[in-house]
């Protein structure tokens, strides 16, 4: 569409300028209709604008670089008290642990749907189960994981009230239900890319004698490298962002507190708070009434999920993109190159 | 037997020498001369001595480019109702390009100039508004391509959308079903579909479909219509049928055709222009084109030089 | 040994459902089908659980659910179709009419509202919509004349439809869009050629097309919006009261209670017998919503599949 490239025509005739189809022509109807639709589109990009700038000026004021390294107190003076390192911890902790657990096991079973897959009505089940834990709210998923860990047989993972009870809450209890948070997406981003694979990749491996479990290992798991660490960065996003599970499971004390002497196990053992926790309790929904603490604290928690759903991008731009990566990026782009031929 | 012995060698007997068929005298069985590309064959001819003539669309002096690169230069042809036009050539001649510039489907590519001037009626279809033009000038696909709806709202499809968008919008009403039938009738489909006319059109063979497909572009009543290698992806039997439609077809719409298959070109146009490399090198009446060729080039692609 | 991965996986899940179920059915047993009926306050209800001294006239197991049920219902279903009618704007925008430059930044900008963490978009519902509405929206004479019933502070249905509409936008754009942009494009050829304009094209072939993923994006989002529980427990007003559609204009502006955003807020006296009860058999209410959101789905699909619309 650029002018200076037009070359004179074989011929003599007068070029014309490329003309892009107005809409004036259109029924009424219809004309409203593409505004609405340019109306949305522009409104979208001004919500997500408006999200972040409004975080970014409330929370700039109060954002200090000694609020990360000093724990949170508390205080008279609930907005001028404390710091975000023990949510930070626990924030690390949680993700830590869910993801150490959902990782090799979403890999795991991924591998088994996807290469084993007998008895075939085990393998369908398993897919239902996969989905039925992506489709049940977290909320559920805690209650439930409250109950197990409430049994007393399962007291060593958090601690034993005074009566005997056992308290059920704690950051094993928290990042143990984390998991199956981030579960389906694993699973669903490491079958995407296996099926990706082509089928002669493993008929090579197979026809050099390696068995299915070895393929498995050094042939296909490598090649879906991206995909996989492009899922566990999706699933360890949704841990740190969900806050029902924490709220339930965490047994929310302001700062981390452990449990018994052992060094490791007993911070584990112990309550906490975590990024969304506090951001929950320091608004107007929780116990403490500091907008500025909340807004601050947000703003770390969306800069990190951004920055882990950039990663994401990156990881997955390279090469084709699995269920991880943009879904609709790869469809606009053939829907694109396939309209204007 | 020694195992490291190859096999015997078996003997298939021949009981005759192999026929071979020799060519037929040129003349027999009522035909014309000989075809493009295959001396000596038999072939039919379609098209009768055209009838009432009259201009349509009028092509000057167009050139077309996408990019840097002109892919039609300097073209000029008239399209007249009651003849079919066809554009042959080579692979890359630009007559695909030349064919969709005609109802300004060249415009959807970014990047796409144009020069010179197509009239239709006299109007420059680059003043009328597009989607009236592409009313009047009907295009069918290389690729059937019936959308997923029944054979009726396909055929009715165009018609529909025409109507004021206020007002009563039934699906069927006796207007929209008058000239659904009647585009089916013309284009010889009706007979087979007319039991079921909400079956799906995804469900029809690929000749029907492709019936269906002009059916659908007849729909709306164009003036022109424009084939893009309609048969190339369909069976000898459909091709014929399909055929004798576009024959049957020229005194009511003009008619242009581009093809690859030069029998079919033989068979169908009463005009025949042939484009090389962009550029319109010989443009006459069929019989001229096929059997006294002016141009060289002409002459070595009928005869198979190259394709 | 993979597989009995899988199988445990199985069984864990198995277990939830029916441990759920289980530990819900005092509550149902005691309320018979009246737990779903409406009678009294819930939340004095829930308080008189939790304090473990029923109210009068009643045994401590009392429960109507019904006005947590129909502020589910209403927060769930105004959400979707708003955001119904946004995204497919909105995909439209991304597939058909968006400028090269204007497309490329709004992926991003899709990806970013759905990573937003849904305590984050509780604390701009509560801290920022919630006093706009109050200040601009609702007029100091509707307050006053409502305010022996219920106290209108703008944290209400409307604050939650807007942010839960907007939280389960992203997901339905991209499904749809990715729908939208894999309609083969002989059909938008075909229609172009027959000279139909652009939009009347997405409407009667490309959208006739997407159904399926349109229903499969809907399906999707409506487990996320009855799911949801933080946000919504943040922004929607917290008092168990039926929101009356027939209190005209401030019908929009009455709390409302979902059923996530309760479960949350009593997870506290999860220890204490009927609460737990009922907390429970909320939990059954809303795993079986789910299920059946999913066959409903999967029903929704089956008509288009006659005219080769592939699903």
């Amino acid at each position: 569409m650029e002018s200076a490239h037009l070359a004179p025509s074989p011929g003599g005739a007068p070029v014309a300028r490329p003309q892009r189809h107005g809409t004036a022509s259109w029924p009424l109807a219809d004309r409203i209709g593409y505004c609405l639709c340019w109306v949305t589109g522009i409104a979208l990009c001004l919500i997500a604008l408006g999200i972040v700038l409004f975080m970014l000026v409330k929370g700039i004021g109060y954002l200090r670089p000694a609020l990360f390294l000093e724990s949170p107190a508390a205080s008279l003076q609930q907005s001028k008290a404390g710091g975000f390192l023990d949510p930070i911890i626990g924030t690390l902790i949680i993700t830590v642990i869910g993801t150490l657990i959902a990782a090799p096991t979403g890999v795991a079973i991924a591998a088994w749907i996807s290469e084993y897959g007998r008895p075939a009505p085990l393998a369908r089940a398993v897919e239902s189960a996969i989905d039925v834990i992506a489709g049940v709210p977290s909320v559920v998923l805690a209650i439930f994981g409250l109950l197990v860990f409430s049994e007393s047989f399962l007291g060593f993972l958090s601690q034993n009230a005074v009566n005997g009870a056992v308290y059920g809450r704690s950051f094993f209890a928290a990042g143990i239900v984390m998991a199956l948070l981030a579960l389906p997406l694993i699973v669903g981003s490491t079958r995407e890319a296996l099926a990706q694979v082509p089928d002669r990749i493993r008929e090579a491996s197979y026809a050099l004698g390696k068995s299915r479990a070895s393929t498995i290992r050094y042939v296909l798991l490598p090649a879906i490298r991206p995909d996989i660490a492009s899922g566990i960065a999706l699933g360890m996003g949704r841990i740190i962002g969900d806050t029902a599970i924490i709220t339930i499971l965490l047994g929310v004390t302001l700062t981390n507190e452990k449990v018994g002497g052992v060094p490791l196990i007993g911070n584990l053992r112990g309550s906490g708070s975590t990024l969304t926790s506090y951001v929950y309790n320091n608004s107007p929904a929780g116990e403490g009434n500091a907008p500025q603490k909340a807004y601050a604290a947000a703003f770390v928690l969306l800069m990190v999920v951004l920055g882990l759903n950039a990663l994401v991008t990156r990881l997955t731009g390279a090469r084709e993109p699995g269920v991880a990566g943009s879904l609709f990026r790869r469809a606009v782009e053939a829907g694109r190159r396939a309209w204007t031929r | 037997m020694d195992p490291l012995m190859p096999p015997p060698v078996r003997r298939i007997a021949v009981d005759r020498e192999p026929h071979v068929a020799e060519p037929t005298a040129p003349g027999a069985n009522g035909t014309a001369g000989p075809a493009p590309g295959a001396p000596g064959a038999r072939r039919r001819v379609l098209r009768g001595a055209p009838t009432v003539v009259r201009e349509r669309m009028r092509i000057e002096s167009v050139s077309l480019a996408y990019g840097p690169t002109w892919v039609v230069r300097n073209v000029s042809l008239p399209v007249r109702q009651g003849e079919v036009l066809a554009l042959i050539g080579a692979s890359g001649s630009g007559k695909t390009t030349l064919l969709r510039s005609l109802n300004r489907l060249t415009e959807v590519t970014a990047g796409a100039t144009r020069a010179g001037c197509i009239l239709l009626d006299g109007q420059d279809i680059h003043e009328l508004e597009v989607n009236d033009l592409r009313r009047r000038v009907s295009m069918v696909f290389q690729q059937p391509n019936p959308f997923p709806m029944s054979i009726y709202d396909n055929v009715a499809y165009a018609l529909a959308e025409q109507r004021p968008p206020r007002g009563r919008r039934r699906r069927r009403t006796p207007e929209l079903e008058a000239a659904a039938t009647d585009a089916l009738r013309r284009a010889g489909l009706y007979e087979e579909v007319s039991t079921d006319l909400e079956r799906s059109a995804l469900k029809l063979s690929g000749g029907q479909q492709q019936r269906l497909c002009i059916a659908r572009a007849l729909a709306a009543g164009p003036e022109v219509l424009l084939l893009d290698e309609p048969c190339s992806a369909l069976d000898p039997i459909s091709t014929a049928t399909i055929e004798e439609l576009i024959v049957g077809l020229r005194d009511s719409v003009a008619i242009v055709i581009v093809t690859h298959n030069l029998q079919q070109a033989f068979r169908v146009a009463d005009h025949v222009a042939f484009m090389h490399l962009g550029e319109l090198v010989e443009y006459g009446s069929s019989d001229q084109v096929f059997d006294r060729p002016l141009q060289r080039r002409t002459r070595e692609y009928i005869s198979g030089a190259f394709g | 040994m993979l597989g009995a991965l899988g199988a445990a996986l199985l069984v864990l899940i198995g277990a939830m459902v029916v441990t759920v179920f289980i530990k819900a059915w005092p509550s149902f047993s005691a309320n018979g089908l009246h737990w779903f009926g409406a009678g009294g306050n819930v939340d004095t209800q829930l308080r008189a659980m939790q304090e473990s001294s029923p109210l009068p006239g009643h045994e401590l197991s009392y429960f109507r659910a019904w006005p947590l049920i129909w502020g589910t219902v209403l927060t769930t279903v105004l959400a979707v179709l708003l955001a119904l009618v946004v995204s497919t704007l909105a995909a439209v925008f991304l597939t058909e009419f968006a400028p090269e430059p204007v497309r490329r930044t709004l992926e991003p900008v899709i990806r970013l509202l759905a990573g937003v963490p849904s305590v984050v978009y509780g604390l701009i519902g509560i801290l920022a919509l919630a006093p706009l509405i109050n200040s601009h929206l609702i007029s100091n004479s509707r307050k006053s004349s409502v305010a022996y019933v219920v106290q209108l502070n703008g944290a209400d249905l409307t604050t939650a439809t807007i942010i839960l509409a907007v939280m389960i936008t992203p997901i339905m754009v991209a499904l749809i869009a990715g729908a939208l942009a894999a309609v083969p494009a002989p059909w938008r050829e075909g229609s172009a050629a027959l000279g139909v304009n652009r939009w009347r094209t997405v409407v009667r072939v490309s959208l006739r097309t997407a159904r399926p993923a349109i229903v499969a994006a809907t399906v999707l989002a409506t487990a996320r919006a009855l799911g949801e529980a933080i946000m919504l427990s943040m922004v929607s007003g917290g008092r168990g009261f039926a929101a009356n559609p027939l209190d005209g204009i401030t019908f929009l502006f009455e709390p409302v209670r979902p059923l996530a955003a309760t479960i949350v807020q009593e997870s506290e006296g999860l220890s204490i017998g009927p609460l737990a009860h009922t907390v429970y058999a909320l939990a059954a209410v809303l795993l079986v919503s789910a299920a059946l959101l999913s066959i409903a789905g999967w029903a929704a699909k089956q008509p288009l599949k006659r005219y080769g619309v592939r699903a």
